[in-house]
């Protein structure tokens, strides 16, 4: 078994510096990923009273294991960059409170309020929302009731459970052949299915994974559906071209094929667009005066960790902006 | 050679500062030592040295035959956290990854002898009226099976008839068989009410109450 060493991971601690629902802030930062974080230095260092508030912090991050592509990090153990993050957003002594998602966030006369799932409500001036994105369903036949038996979209949490067992990855792009990388260090057979033609991950993570000897390329197939009844067993899956179907036997299958934005909680406040992103402008300004949104749960095209932060950061410069410019501070 | 490093040593002296009362961490291992289980009685060895509140006892599973009935286990390397009682808080495996985070906040829990759950939650528990076993299965690599366990180990303080498992199961693959373990977290509740994934604090508790009402 590889044991990742002793993690230490603060994120769940208590706080020193508590949220106080009687307080109205300058900026509400809703979300605990890179988008968030560097909101929070950036407005942080604008001596503004911020809240942030997140169910944890590190977003998807979490779910891989070595980062490889950014600045200043050849390879960084992921959980050692959420920490510095976490370090460096906690330096500033900002008011946290973790553990609780946004349920809805209101507008009422010019002001905002986020509903958490604990009944918690917290108010300001404005809001930067960087609530990220979840995993993609395939929504096929098998897939729903097989989550748990074998059906999964975490291969961080799940792939030290086939050890030599045969899986199949759906998806082309990094998350997939990241999985399949989780994959190959327990030996696993992998089949790596991909819907559309080629494969879409960075050629670095392509080239890591083409040595593995134990892995069948399928591009142009999508999946039909999931076999199986007490956990599964196989996976159905049709040529894009010939119209073929073929039934694969698997032990597990990992669903690597993009992100859902967590927009739920804004959908009757801010314009989506038809995949139920945030639509920003390149200010990451919304439609709402004063509702800012950054990081993956925006129409930001690139999901990727340097560009979240990167958005972030003009968030909260934007939101800076606006309280100033609306002589709200 | 130390275990924990440095930087981490230094991270829990400081959290173990806020420590209220004594915490006896109960460790089981065994004389020829499995490798986990060597791991596991070291690291506990090197907590206890970080604040005079921590005490480590270890003992034997084949020699201490009558701890180990008292503590009701039955597989090693096992830990429990004990406060002025035994609340019922148990790792099975190393607790390693991000399961460490899992035993030094339960430690500081411990040491409170109350646990950080919301007034809701502690109302719903309170209905609990008959013995109810939590395993979490995990593996260490898994980010969130942490907060399963957190819940698991924090409803066996504020409940005496929930004790509550945190089981590392690539170190026994049995279980993995036994209790069909497909992904992690995976809860399982008095054998037969699994939860797969990870709930909230209050689906958690809603399936607590509902395998007892069977």
């Amino acid at each position: 078994m590889h044991v990742p060493g002793f993690i230490l991971d603060t994120v769940s601690s208590e706080h020193s510096y508590p949220l106080d629902q009687n307080v109205l802030y300058d900026i509400l930062i809703l979300g605990g990923g890179p988008a968030a974080m560097s909101a929070a230095i950036y407005a942080a260092r604008k001596m503004l009273n911020i809240a942030f508030v997140t169910v944890d912090f590190g977003g998807q991050i979490r779910e891989t294991s070595e980062v490889e592509n950014y600045l200043g990090f050849q390879s960084i153990n992921a959980h050692d960059l959420i920490e510095r993050f976490q370090q460096h957003v906690k330096s500033f002594r900002l008011p946290i409170g973790v553990g609780a998602r946004v349920e809805a966030v209101f507008r009422n006369d010019g002001l905002f309020t986020a509903v958490m799932e604990d009944g918690l409500r917290y108010t300001a001036k404005t809001v930067i929302y960087a609530t990220g994105a979840r995993h993609r369903q395939l929504a096929v036949p098998g897939e729903k009731e097989l989550i748990g038996r074998g059906v999964t979209y975490c291969s961080i949490c799940d792939a030290p459970l086939y050890k030599d067992r045969k899986v199949m990855v759906v998806g082309g792009g990094n998350s997939a052949f990241t999985a399949a990388l989780d994959l190959s260090r327990g030996n696993a057979t992998i089949i790596l299915v991909n819907n559309a033609r080629g494969w879409q991950a960075d050629a670095i993570l392509q080239r890591q994974i083409r040595d593995y000897k134990k892995i069948e390329f399928l591009d142009l197939h999508e999946v039909v559906r999931i076999e199986g009844g007490d956990r599964v067993e196989g996976v159905t899956v049709r040529g894009r071209v010939t119209g073929e179907e073929k039934t694969v036997a698997v032990d597990g299958v990992f669903i690597e094929i993009g992100l859902l934005p967590n927009s739920d909680p804004v959908k009757n406040l801010v314009e989506l667009n038809e995949r139920g992103e945030v639509v920003v402008d390149c200010l990451c300004r919304t439609n709402i005066p004063g509702f800012f949104a950054a990081g993956d749960v925006t129409t930001i095209p690139h999901k990727q960790i340097i560009v979240a932060a990167g958005e972030g950061a003009k968030a909260a410069l934007s939101a800076h902006d606006y309280l100033v410019q609306t002589s709200r501070l | 050679m130390a275990i924990l490093e440095d930087k981490i040593r230094e991270q829990i002296k400081t959290l173990f500062e806020a420590l209220q009362n004594q915490v006896r961490i109960v460790n089981f291992t065994q004389e020829f030592e499995c490798a986990f289980c060597r791991m596991t009685r070291e690291m506990l060895e090197e907590l206890g040295h970080l604040s005079e509140k921590i005490t480590v006892e270890v003992y034997d599973f084949v020699r201490d035959a009558e701890t180990v009935k008292r503590y009701a286990v039955d597989k090693i390397p096992a830990t429990a956290l004990v406060g002025e009682k035994d609340y019922g808080i148990r790792f099975y495996g190393v607790p390693a990854g991000y399961e460490f985070t899992s035993l030094i906040e339960g430690i500081i829990d411990v040491s409170r002898r109350k646990p950080n759950l919301s007034q809701d939650i502690l109302t719903e528990l309170a209905k609990v009226d008959r013995p109810v076993h939590i395993q979490v299965f995990v593996s260490p690599t898994c980010p969130y099976c942490m907060f399963a366990v957190r819940n698991a180990h924090r409803f066996a303080m504020a409940s005496s008839f929930i004790t509550a498992d945190m089981v590392e199961v690539t170190e026994f693959p049995h279980l993995v068989v036994k209790y069909n373990v497909q992904s992690f977290p995976k809860i399982v509740i008095n054998e037969n009410h699994a939860l797969p994934g990870l709930p909230t604090d209050t689906e958690f508790v809603r399936a607590i109450l509902n395998a007892i009402a069977r």
